[in-house]
């Protein structure tokens, strides 16, 4: 059986930003995964009595008698204590694991996640002000360090899932959940929004990328700091349309005066590997594709189109491209 | 029409005309005047016949398990691969949601009560259903709902919002336009029929029994369908007051559901579950009477553990009312709390386990003979322990935060579902459809089309389980190349063209066998119970004598089978005994064909449509509601209102 | 072993039971029975809503003084009222005195129509309109519902008081009718009284 899991686990382990519940990175998840396992076993053992017991019934020729009638009465009580003792042992298993994974963490990194069809915002904490941070669709976490995820909705209910890590939880409009996990080894891994959302809830996906303390502290530092000034001409000209068109209704690049909080915080948005919420990678050809017809990509979504030149585009591109 | 023809009766036959000493053949002559239905386009709009009403409801519901099917053939097709761009965004979930929405409340559930409208008074031994009009009243309604819902979705007006609705995505704010609208009403159509028929039932069930057919001498398909009833009774009201405040917020401005006036977004999840649980054993309960009902008859001896399994279907009955929070367990209500909910839901496992080991005794103790039936209900245990143990696996509440709404749920539900409930009904149209029609069904296609659909199901649907424990979430209209799913969905997609084969063959092989079937005779199975003891199919009277039970397999312990006489033969009449001992009671009047049922399912069905735009429909509409009401139960001078 | 339609074996002679059962012995009576605990369980539900949007509310009554007591009050007052003739007609419906019966449907649904009165003023007593808050559109809803069911009841009411005045009234079934009738406004006379309690005893609390 574990000889299974693994190799269902490494049938996953090559794929870029793994999303399975069979090969956990964290204890959160290493428990669900043995449970997980206990669970499968217990049930197909009884599922296979089962079976067996069927073949008997039927190959078995049976002489009507007291004897046999009495008989069955037996063999059908015994097994029905035998079923209500296994759900016994189920129940306090699956009671068990919860005290587990609810244990409160000392000192977590608290991160706030809000929910928006169909995007998230990141907001990471700090007891000092200018040491709050707000991203959209990635999460950095620091290897071994308790995550404290609040969660929120802006709209609808989403649900936030990143089964190598922890199991899911709901992000509810006029609620808080609260999630605690910890990432035991870097790697990414990729979560996806669990719950129906609408046009788009299958390219609602969110990528936790879990790094050394120090290579975190070192991406902290480089989030905290406003957009960087444009090199080039064509960027120069790239901020100017974006901070004078619609874009700057919706979006943040801090540093510029765009403050728009309708659509994801672009100050960094270079630095992510995906746009989109894991639909695009980022590159200079796709941030310019996204911008120039976000509806064909991910049709139903609320970024309009905003006619441009293809030159305007193009600068764009070359200014967002390069916000690192 | 109707009226003229008792006429005729009172001027050809004395008032009050006793079965007594009639012959055999005046008899059912005389019966078949007054209790036939002519045939004519007023004669099937009009017939309160339950035989009638239940093939109809019956047929109808096997239409929409076709056209779902069809949904759910598009839905494999979109998944096949990644990417793929054949169905966008906004039909899939229409798609999705008409599926879910069409299989739950225009197949599952109504196909089950079709059955018993159809199988419960013959297996009491009655003459009709109780309120018969009510109950044609009911077919049209369903039918009404039915209709709307996929003429919606032929405008592409079809709900896009799952199957239960979850607000706010559901609510005025998001749901824009009237497809939410649509599902709400279509939920209430349903309702109303299902609760009309749970009624009936009800009433049939505990009045109308057979003299001397105690409460311990029921059969079990009966008891299932009494336990379905009661659930039906308490659960569908919850789904009534969701509904109907989910379109007053939507149509009049209420805030049930908006958190920022004081409402709550879980509410409606309490609400919805509290009925949407009950509802999956409302589909499951029925079929397991049917399995009850079939496998003595194969396995040629009395059912083993007849009051364990009566105990059984009520205590489900009971615990169905105490899971709902099982399908809430990622929303944070407190973990510990939620535990709870793990319990009662793997306790569950305990009456069904019950069962199933009576069943398997039954089967060992018998001499099984392996008819098309007795397969079906093979394919049932093979298949639905599966979706049961995995149903114990999604109620432990850790594990299920890490399958809820994923491909594994998805796999459990069809396995509980079809394994569960449309294994065991395809069993019962193969055993009960000789006395449908009067033909047999083949028993070679039988043998291809159970082996077909059990292949086909299980390669379909086993390896969503393994879908969802690689992450792949439900409800998603197509995913991204770079996740591993490609390979396993497009061998669920390519799986479900056998299935699909399967259910093909046997749609064509019910219409075959309707006109080309060998004649089955009254009994063809030498079953025991007190449906095979009239003709294939019954008379619209369904027994010229009424019957007298002394045991719980009357055809199987009884010589022959007493009858009583002494009931009148130029009205509508039938006999009314008491709750537990079956003693009769009264000789009361069924009532006659009436085509006010018709005008009051249209006079709803209007009124209950334009309130989808202007609340003040309730007012105007109700009016010839009221009209048509009046006209259905103002009393008529014919010998049904003699008392 | 298969037809009973050769040569039936007559065990039972039924000629002598009654033509129509009374009460329990009614298809009627289980019939209103059933339809009383599925409106039962609907009413039981709202009022399941009314507490649990009370019990994650900060403050309840929501923005909105208590509703007032008069009008409510004076409807409670009225329907308990109602019950003294509605047990008279029941029994004299039993006892087959169409006389009787006559004046006393008249009197029931005079007394089906009173309580609407004071109802009317009662949605305005709440002193919070429906779209106000959830705390108002669960106090409308409420209050809706009863009132359907006060209004449904009188229509009932009235048609069967008018066909005991025709020549179809001097007939056990209506009688059954009346009985049912009856006991179907007991049954709206008293769910009436748990919500009266929510509405106005739980802001009050
Ligand atoms: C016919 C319908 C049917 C039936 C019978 C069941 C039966 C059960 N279901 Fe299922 N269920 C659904 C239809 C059904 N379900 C549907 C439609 C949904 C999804 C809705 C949606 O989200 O769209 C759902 C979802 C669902 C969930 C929510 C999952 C989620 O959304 O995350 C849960 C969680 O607890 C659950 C549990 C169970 C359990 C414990 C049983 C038990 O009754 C099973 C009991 C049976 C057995 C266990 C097998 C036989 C017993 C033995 C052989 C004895 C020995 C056994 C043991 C000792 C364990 N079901
Ligand atoms: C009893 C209920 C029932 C039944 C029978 C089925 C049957 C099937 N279901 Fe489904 N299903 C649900 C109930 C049911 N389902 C529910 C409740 C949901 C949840 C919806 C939601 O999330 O809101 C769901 C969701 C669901 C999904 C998930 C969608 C998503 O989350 O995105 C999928 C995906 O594969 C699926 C597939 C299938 C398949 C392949 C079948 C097959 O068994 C179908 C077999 C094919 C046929 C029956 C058609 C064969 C007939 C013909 C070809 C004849 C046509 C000719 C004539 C008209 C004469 N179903
Ligand atoms: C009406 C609001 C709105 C306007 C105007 C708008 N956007 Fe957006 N934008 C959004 C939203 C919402 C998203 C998130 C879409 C999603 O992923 O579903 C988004 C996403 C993006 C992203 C991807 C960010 C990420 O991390 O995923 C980029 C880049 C972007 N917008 C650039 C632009 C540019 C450039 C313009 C102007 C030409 C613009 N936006 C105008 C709302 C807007
Ligand atoms: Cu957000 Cu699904
Ligand atoms: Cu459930």
């Amino acid at each position: 059986m574990r000889a299974l899991a693994t190799s269902l686990a490494l049938l996953c382990a090559g794929c870029t930003g793994s999303q399975t519940v069979l090969a956990p990175m964290g204890p959160q998840a290493a428990q669900l995964n043995w449970l997980l396992w206990s669970f499968i076993l217990i049930c197909g053992i009884i599922w296979l009595l089962v079976m067996f017991v069927l073949v008997l019934a039927l190959r078995y020729a049976a002489v009507p008698s007291q004897r046999g009638e009495r008989r069955a009465a037996v063999i059908v009580g015994v097994s029905v204590a035998a079923s209500a003792l296994v759900i016994i042992v189920l129940t306090v298993m699956s009671y068990a694991a919860t005290r587990g994974l609810s244990v409160a963490a000392d000192d977590p990194l608290v991160i706030r996640l809000r929910g928006y069809q169909w995007w998230w915002e990141v907001t990471y904490t700090d007891r000092r002000p200018d040491r709050m941070l707000v991203t959209a669709n990635e999460i950095h976490v620091p290897v071994g360090h308790p995550i404290n995820i609040e969660l929120s909705a802006a709209d609808v209910i989403h649900s936030f899932w990143v089964p190598n890590l922890v199991g899911k939880q709901d992000l509810i409009p006029g609620r808080r959940n609260d999630l605690t996990f910890t990432a035991s080894r870097p790697g990414v891994y990729r979560g996806q929004c669990a719950e129906f959302c609408g046009l788009q809830h299958a390219h609602m996906a969110l990528l936790v990328i879990a790094e050394e303390p120090a290579a975190f502290e070192a991406w902290r530092d480089a989030q905290l700091q406003v957009a960087r000034p444009p090199e080039t001409i064509e960027q120069e000209a790239g901020r100017t349309f974006f901070v004078s068109q619609p874009c700057a209704a919706c979006h943040t690049v801090r540093g510029t005066n765009a403050a728009g909080t309708l659509g994801p915080d672009l100050t960094h948005v270079a630095s992510r590997r995906t746009i989109a919420a894991g639909l695009l990678e980022t590159t200079r050809g796709s941030l310019a594709a996204w911008i120039a017809d976000p509806q064909t990509i991910k049709p139903g979504n609320n970024m309009p189109m905003v006619t441009m030149t293809p030159e305007q585009l193009r600068a764009v591109s070359a200014w967002l491209v390069d916000l690192q | 029409m109707m009226r003229a023809e008792a006429g005729d009766l009172q001027h050809s036959i004395a008032p009050d005309m006793r079965d007594t000493d009639l012959a055999p053949e005046v008899l059912d002559r005389q019966l078949e005047r007054v209790w036939g239905t002519p045939a004519t386009l007023w004669g099937i709009l009009a017939t309160v016949d339950h035989k009638r009403i239940g093939r109809r409801y019956v047929a109808t519901a096997f239409i929409f398990l076709a056209m779902g099917g069809v949904l759910a053939l598009l839905m494999r097709l979109q998944l096949a691969g990644p990417e793929r761009r054949l169905i966008g965004p906004d039909r899939y979930n229409q798609i999705f949601t008409m599926h879910g929405a069409n299989m739950m409340f225009l197949f599952a559930v109504p196909v089950m009560e079709a059955i018993a409208v159809y199988l419960v008074p013959l297996m009491v031994g009655t003459r009709n259903i109780a309120f018969p009009r009510l109950n044609a009243f009911s077919y049209w309604i369903y039918l009404a709902g039915g209709v709307l819902l996929w003429v919606a979705f032929a405008l592409d007006m079809g709900p896009d919002i799952g199957w239960f609705a979850y607000v706010p995505l559901s609510g005025p704010q998001y749901g824009s336009g009237k497809r939410a609208d649509i599902w709400a009403q279509m939920i209430t159509f349903t309702e109303i029929a299902a609760l009309a028929v749970a009624v009936e039932l009800v009433v049939t069930v505990l009045k109308q029994r057979a003299p001397g057919m105690s409460l311990d001498r029921v059969p079990l398909f009966v008891w299932a369908m009494l336990v379905t009833s009661f659930c039906v009774i308490m659960a569908m009201p919850a789904i009534m007051v969701a509904s109907t405040s989910l379109i007053l917020d939507r149509l009049v401005g209420t805030h049930f559901y908006n958190p920022a006036e004081g409402g709550d977004v879980l509410l409606w999840q309490h609400l919805f579950w509290f009925f949407g649980h009950p509802e999956v054993y409302i589909i499951f309960l029925p079929a397991v009477g049917m399995i009850s009902g079939i496998l003595p008859t194969f396995a040629r001896r009395p059912i083993f553990g007849y009051l364990p399994l009566v105990l059984a279907l009520i205590a489900t009955g009971i615990l169905a009312f105490g899971l709902w929070v099982h399908h809430m367990f990622a929303t944070g209500l407190p973990r510990l709390g939620e535990s709870f909910f793990t319990a009662s839901s793997m306790a569950i496992a305990i009456p069904n386990g019950v069962q199933i080991f009576c069943w398997l005794a039954t089967l060992a103790l018998g001499r099984p003979v392996l008819a098309a039936p007795l397969l079906f209900v093979l394919a049932f245990f093979f298949t639905f322990i599966i979706g049961g143990l995995s149903g114990v696996m999604v109620a432990s509440v850790p594990l299920d935060t890490q399958v809820h709404d994923t491909y594994f749920v998805v796999a459990h539900f069809h396995y509980v579902l079809i394994g569960g409930a449309v294994f065991p009904l395809m069993g019962a149209i193969y055993y009960w459809f000789p006395k449908l029609t009067g033909r047999m069904m083949s028993e070679r296609v039988g043998r291809v089309v159970c082996g077909l659909v059990f292949v086909g199901f299980n390669l379909t649907f086993f390896p969503m389980h393994i879908l969802g424990l690689q992450g792949m979430p439900r409800r998603i209209y197509t995913y991204q190349p770079d996740m591993p799913w490609g390979g396993l969905n497009l061998f669920v997609s390519l799986s479900s063209c056998l299935l699909a084969a399967g259910f093909l063959i046997f749609f064509i092989d019910i219409m075959r066998c309707m006109r080309w079937g060998l004649p089955a005779g009254d009994n063809p199975w030498n079953a025991a119970t007190l449906e095979w003891a009239t003709t294939s199919p019954p008379r619209s009277y369904n027994f010229a004598r009424i019957p007298v039970v002394s045991s719980a397999n009357p055809l199987w312990d009884e010589p022959e089978l007493l009858v009583s006489s002494g009931l009148r033969v130029e009205r509508r009449e039938l006999v009314i005994s008491t709750v537990a001992a079956a003693v009769p009671e009264a000789r009361d009047a069924s009532p006659a064909n009436s085509i006010w049922p018709f005008f009051a399912a249209i006079a709803t069905t209007g009124m209950l449509i334009s309130s989808i735009f202007t609340p003040w429909a309730v007012v105007w509409g109700s009016l010839p509601v009221m009209v048509t009401l009046i006209g259905w139960f103002w009393p008529k001078s014919t010998p049904e209102d003699q008392a | 072993m298969t037809s009973i339609l050769q040569k039936p074996r007559m065990a039972f002679d039924l000629s002598e039971l009654p033509l129509h059962g009374k009460r329990s012995a009614s298809l009627t009576w289980w019939g209103t029975l059933g339809f009383m605990l599925i409106e039962g369980s609907g009413f039981a539900l709202v009022l399941a809503v009314y507490l649990y949007l009370a019990s994650i509310a900060t403050e309840w009554p929501l923005g909105a003084p208590p509703p007032d007591l008069l009008p409510g009050t004076i409807v409670t007052a009225v329907l308990l009222l109602s019950l003294i003739p509605n047990m008279l007609v029941s029994r004299w419906a039993r006892q087959e005195d169409l006389r009787k019966v006559r004046i006393g449907m008249i009197v029931m649904a005079l007394l089906g129509i009173a309580p609407l009165v004071p109802r009317a003023f009662e949605f305005s007593a709440l002193n919070v309109l429906w779209d106000s808050n959830a705390y108002g559109s669960i106090t409308w809803t409420l209050l809706g519902l009863h009132t359907t069911h006060l209004i449904t009841d009188l229509i009932d009411t009235l048609v069967l008081s008018a066909l005991m005045f025709t020549r179809h009234g001097r007939n056990p079934r209506r009688f059954g009718d009346v009985q049912d009738n009856a006991m179907y406004w007991n049954f709206v006379v008293l769910t009436w009284l748990p919500i009266y309690a929510s509405l106005y005893g739980i802001p009050r609390l």
